[in-house]
């Protein structure tokens, strides 16, 4: 192969472009299912609710968008890069085209309609059941159905948690039923935190002051892990528990165990409310 | 007025007078006359800080009041004094030549370009031993390496000294320097501001490096309420620091856009500015309009800490959403001051370097305008799992998800100037090209979070940190470096050793991508962001991240070496035009005379002439400085 | 190399010098934490600790005199101000504990009932179910582990108050014991519940927000 040649003539042949396109489109076919499918097994947060089921549905609908973007990108460098470099000594410059009206309209009218795309279903799935996040004290996506109230609150450091429907009782625990629809209320005593269930898809701050409502549909018996996802003050990196959901009948008994265990402090709680101002509202004296 | 006029007598070295020494001695006197003022306040209302044992009016008066010192030190309220008297205006101070004018006011442009270089340097070197320390905690699931304590301030300082110091790091050093040379222009429309702006970003960095002496601060860069309030005097320095960012960006901003809009040279229209202009232009407006947002919201959080106001304190009638929108109605804009500067380094060089005219100016220019404006309309997804106006995350999953069609406007000129082009693989050039693969990945990751349903999960979590590396890291310092190579034989008429630069560039490229790649995996299997403790399931993946961020790191001082040894060893002199340039910075000798232009230059065509047959050049250089003919 | 380049050398030496000293008060800042205590243990299987909470460390013992904070006894019955305490794991702890402040009240209220202790937590001798909200002084709180202790006050109108830290038990005191389990091997925080750090927003900064003072570790080995 003739070192000058070749450049010549890659820089002045029109097929360029097709010969591109056609890699990338034919990557793309390939490639893309295959990510797509990967995306689905291996990105969480599971399959063990069904908010964290849309999530992983979601994402795999952003896989599939940005994958043949991403290999646009890397067919078109790899190419680029390779055939169009300067060989050694060459002190010409390139050719002086400025612009192309008609690529300039393909990109935008594809970039838009991925852009929007991608917009119009992520807002599908948060109106069907919020996707498990915290939607604030009017939530605008509801599932259906009847729901377990759980309070979460959060304090500097540690999530307790109250269960309305079983006279507000309060433990350091949070375990839920099986198969149950739960509507999680997430408030805070003091500095913003953030309640994050991993496996449950689940993430709602919890602000002084604010009621922080998200919804999460449970299935089968398993444990999940509790972060607390905002800094929160000295102890934030420790702010973490596990989780449990159990069988319907476990719950009703571990509800019991736990009045019975909290019961000499139950008369000391306030009445359950959205929120609570508990003293000293500012600087202790 | 002509330079060559009179033989300037050699300007006597003077310790004592306007000079940074002076500065920092009237500094610190000012922060102890503060201190005492603070400590002789008596009122009932700040009896608390009996029980405290801290004074947090008194760190604020000795910040401020230090500042103040620190400014009359270096001779910034003379020239004000001096018009009071009745003296003549005037736009200089400090122009003649000597190492002495780097060490105080100087209103030379170049001169305050490579203030800002320097400046900026150090403080991301301090920002990086943060990174560093912070991965050496991490290499241990429980480890105790730091206390907790320690551990957030060090994280807090990371952040913080990285977003305020950095916010600058194209507009200070670069555009400082070549703006009004690539317009024609012999100043900044305001050269005494110009100087205001750095030395204020000087004072806020070592400002924000004293909060050890306090307690540190707990609340990473964002500086959340009521955390904010809660927290030790520590949490003072953070405030005075953004201020002060503040404040410097804003003039910053002020001054760039005053310079682009009224002192272009004759036949410099609109169309055929470089778009090096037009990016700094997208982020002056930017620094412009969001900093004002930023010093509002520190004014208010310094009255809740001192004066006991509650705009923040929910139960006493205020609200922390209101700290969160005045932080993000700044914040995202600043992800844009950081990231624009970016795009206009980029689609600067790359012309240079693929020999072609840039392709698809108007596109180019409406991208980054684009950005400009849609990076107003997003901030509340930051927000979109803390309960605030549920149902308008639509809106910004909307919005969050346009801006992708104008950064892609940029990604498209970039790439066609690319195509069919005669690439050089120089040192800027290879810089310029990490840019496209880290921008696309901080791009890409960016959807997982602008959308609410998987936001849920990667909100606040590692993946968001690694978002933001990449794009920031990515798409920031990389251009950054881009350009310290590209115009550092200008500035400074020396070259930079191209083989040390190759040898920084493959080892900051492969050890920052395996470093912030990983992380996007620690954050989607659940490690939340700025904890000093882990699952230790996860031990494996930060210690991989961990030695990456070290030799990244190592990185760094192969640059450093790089530059100490070129610049002050072996000082290669650098040709007029290295890069084959046609735009009129390069015209210019190296380094630039201190007037810049004997005579204004016209303009006759855009500066990506490459492959026009006639070789036009783009501008009549009617370069007069007696050395700087050739080349 | 000419005396431009000695120049150089020199300035460059001491801009190492200078960024070494930086980098080692930086780093030694950075790792500056209470010290690590060890009980000298009776045997593998249990310990003795022995604490006091007060109301304001005072000059002697932390540069913030008027902060409150935990002391522990150590092995040769002084008094010290540090929060991390190495216990043996799977062991048992005997606590005995000397408060001599006065009560500050809880936020959330739930927090008045003590958790995971073996055996039961006596305040004076006697046993302890639930602590009424406005009650509590401090407590000694392992999250991790479940246990939470509240701490009786001393009545407001005492008429031997402690001045000054360390106090001695010819003060006005509360005595509470309890015995909780280690477990196994870890590094486990405990921190104090009850908003006791006086003109703090919400009492919960400074002390509260601060290692070898109402903050430590248990570190089980």
């Amino acid at each position: 192969m003739a070192a000058a040649a070749p450049s010549t003539r890659a820089a002045r042949d029109p097929s360029h472009g097709r010969r591109l396109i056609g890699a990338w489109i034919l990557l793309s076919v390939i490639l893309t299912p295959i990510v797509v499918w990967l995306a689905g097994k291996v990105i969480p947060p599971g399959n063990k609710t069904h908010q964290a089921s849309e999530q992983v549905f979601d994402n795999q609908w952003i896989v599939a968008v940005s994958t043949p973007v991403a290999l646009l990108m890397i067919a078109f460098f790899l190419y680029t890069l390779i055939v169009f470099r300067a060989r050694d000594g060459e002190l010409r410059d390139g050719p002086p085209i400025r612009g192309d009206a008609r690529i300039q309209i393909t990109w935008i009218v594809i970039t838009s309609a991925a852009v929007l795309t991608l917009a119009v279903f992520g807002t599908y799935e948060l109106l069907q059941n919020g996707a498990g996040g915290g939607q604030g004290p009017d939530p605008v996506a509801v599932p259906s159905g009847s729901k377990l109230p759980v309070q979460v609150i959060g304090q500097q450091w540690e999530f307790t948690y109250r269960y309305p429907t079983y006279g507000g009782l309060e433990t350091p625990h949070l375990v839920l039923p099986a198969d149950r629809q739960i509507e999680l209320h997430v408030t805070s005593l003091d500095a913003i935190h953030s309640f994050w269930a991993y496996e449950l898809g689940v993430k709602a701050d919890a602000n002084p002051g604010v009621d922080n409502v998200a919804y999460v549909k449970l299935k089968s018996p398993t444990t999940f892990h509790i972060h607390c996802a905002e800094l929160c003050g000295l102890w934030h990196g420790y702010m973490f528990d596990t989780g449990k959901v159990v069988s319907q009948s476990d719950f009703a008994a571990w509800i019991k165990q736990q009045q019975a265990q909290f019961q000499p402090v139950s008369q000391y709680l306030p009445r359950y409310a959205r929120s609570y101002y508990p003293d000293p509202q500012r600087r202790a004296g | 007025m002509s330079a060559n006029a009179a033989v300037p007598t050699p300007p006597r070295r003077r310790v004592v007078g306007y000079n940074l020494l002076t500065g920092l001695v009237l500094g610190v006197v000012g922060y102890y006359v503060g201190w005492w003022i603070g400590h002789h306040i008596h009122a009932t209302s700040i009896g608390y800080f009996a029980d405290t044992n801290q004074n947090d009016i008194a760190v604020f008066l000795g910040y401020f009041l230090s500042v103040v010192g620190f400014l009359a030190g270096l001779g910034f309220l003379s020239y004000p004094w001096a018009r009071v008297r009745g003296y003549p205006p005037s736009l200089r101070e400090k122009e003649t030549a000597g190492v002495a004018r780097y060490f105080g006011l100087c209103t030379d442009h170049k001169v305050v370009g490579i203030q800002y270089l320097i400046g900026i340097g150090v403080f991301f070197f301090i920002g990086g031993l943060n990174a560093m320390l912070i991965r050496f905690e991490l290499l241990r699931p429980g480890g105790q390496a730091f206390p907790a304590g320690n551990y957030l301030t060090l994280v807090g300082l990371h952040g913080t000294m990285m977003m305020g110091i950095m916010s600058s790091a194209i507009l200070g050093p670069f555009a400082n320097y070549v703006v009004p040379l690539m317009i024609g222009a012999r100043r900044m429309a305001f050269p005494r501001i110009e100087a205001l702006t750095f030395w204020l970003l000087m004072a806020a960095g070592t400002l924000l490096a004293t909060t050890i002496f306090f307690g540190g601060f707990p609340t990473g860069w964002t500086g959340y309420e009521p955390l904010n309030d809660q927290a030790n005097s520590g949490m003072d320095s953070y405030i005075v620091f953004f201020g002060l960012v503040g404040i410097s960006m804003l003039l910053l901003g002020l001054n760039m856009i005053a310079t682009i809009v009224t002192m272009r040279a004759p036949g410099l229209t609109w169309s055929r500015l470089p778009i090096f202009c037009w990016g700094v232009i997208s982020t002056a407006s930017l620094m412009l309009l969001a900093s004002p947002v930023l010093i509002a919201a520190l004014l208010m959080a310094t009255l809740d800490r001192t004066a006991q106001t509650s705009f923040f304190i929910p139960s006493a009638g205020g609200s922390t959403y209101l700290y969160q929108n005045l932080f993000w109605v700044f914040g995202h804009p600043e992800v844009y001051i950081l990231a624009l500067p970016g795009f206009a380094v980029v689609l600067e060089l790359l012309p240079v370097f693929a020999r072609k005219p840039l392709w698809g100016y108007r596109l180019a220019v409406a991208g980054m305008l684009g950005v400009t404006l849609l990076s107003w309309l997003v901030w509340q997804h930051h927000l979109f799992v803390s309960g605030i106006n549920g149902d308008l995350r639509p809106f910004y999953m909307l919005s969050t998800e346009l801006i992708s069609i104008p950064t892609g406007f940029t990604f498209l000129c970039g790439m066609m100037t690319l195509w069919r082009g005669r690439i050089r693989y120089t040192v800027p050039m290879l810089f310029c090209l990490a840019w496209f693969f880290n921008f696309l990945i901080g791009g890409l990751s960016g959807v997982f979070l602008s959308d609410v349903p998987s936001d849920v999960t990667t909100h606040g979590s590692f993946f968001s940190m690694a978002h933001f590396h990449y794009t920031i890291m990515g798409g920031l310092v990389f251009t950054f470096f881009a350009a310290i190579y590209y115009w550092i034989p200008k500035m400074t008429g020396f070259q930079l050793n191209d083989r040390l630069g190759k040898i920084h560039f493959w080892t900051m490229f492969i050890a920052f991508n395996s470093t912030f790649a990983p992380l996007f995996a620690i954050g989607f299997m659940g490690q939340p962001r700025r904890v000093v403790t882990y699952p230790s399931h996860l031990q494996f993946l930060n210690d991989w991240v961990s030695v990456s961020a070290f030799v990244l790191g190592a990185s760094m001082l192969v640059f450093l070496a790089n530059f100490v040894w070129s610049l002050v060893f072996a000082r290669v002199p650098a040709p007029r035009n290295p890069w084959g340039s046609r735009s009129l910075e390069w015209q210019l000798p190296s380094p630039v005379p201190v007037h810049n232009f004997d005579k204004i230059p016209v303009f006759t065509d855009d500066p990506y002439g490459y492959g026009d047959d006639d070789g036009r050049v783009p501008a009549v250089v009617p370069v007069g400085a007696p050395a700087g003919g050739g080349s | 190399m000419g005396s431009r380049g000695w120049k150089a050398i020199c300035v460059a030496g001491g801009v190492l010098v200078v960024a070494t000293a930086i980098g080692f008060y930086i780093g030694g800042w950075a790792t500056s934490g209470p010290a690590s205590f060890t009980p000298a243990s009776q045997s593998s299987r249990s310990v003795n600790l022995t604490i006091q909470t007060v109301a304001a460390i005072g000059p002697k013992l932390s540069p913030n005199p008027s902060w409150v904070s935990y002391l522990i006894r150590d092995n040769s019955n002084q008094w010290r101000r540090t929060t991390v305490w190495k216990l043996p794991a799977h062991a048992l702890v005997h606590v005995t504990l000397y408060n001599f402040d006065g009560a500050s009240g809880l936020r959330n209220p739930f927090l008045g009932a003590p958790q995971g202790l073996v055996g039961s937590e006596r305040v004076d001798g006697k046993v302890l179910t639930a602590m009424p909200p406005d009650q509590p002084s401090h407590t000694f709180a392992v999250p991790e582990l479940g246990i939470l202790v509240p701490i009786a006050p001393v009545a407001d109108d005492a008429k031997n108050p402690c001045d000054v830290a360390p106090c001695q038990l010819s003060s006005d005191h509360r005595t509470i014991t309890f015995t909780f389990r280690t477990g196994k091997p870890g590094h486990y925080r405990w921190q104090c519940f009850v908003p006791c750090a006086a003109g703090w927003l919400y009492g919960f900064g400074g002390p509260m927000q601060s290692l070898g003072y109402m903050d430590g570790f248990v570190n089980v080995v």
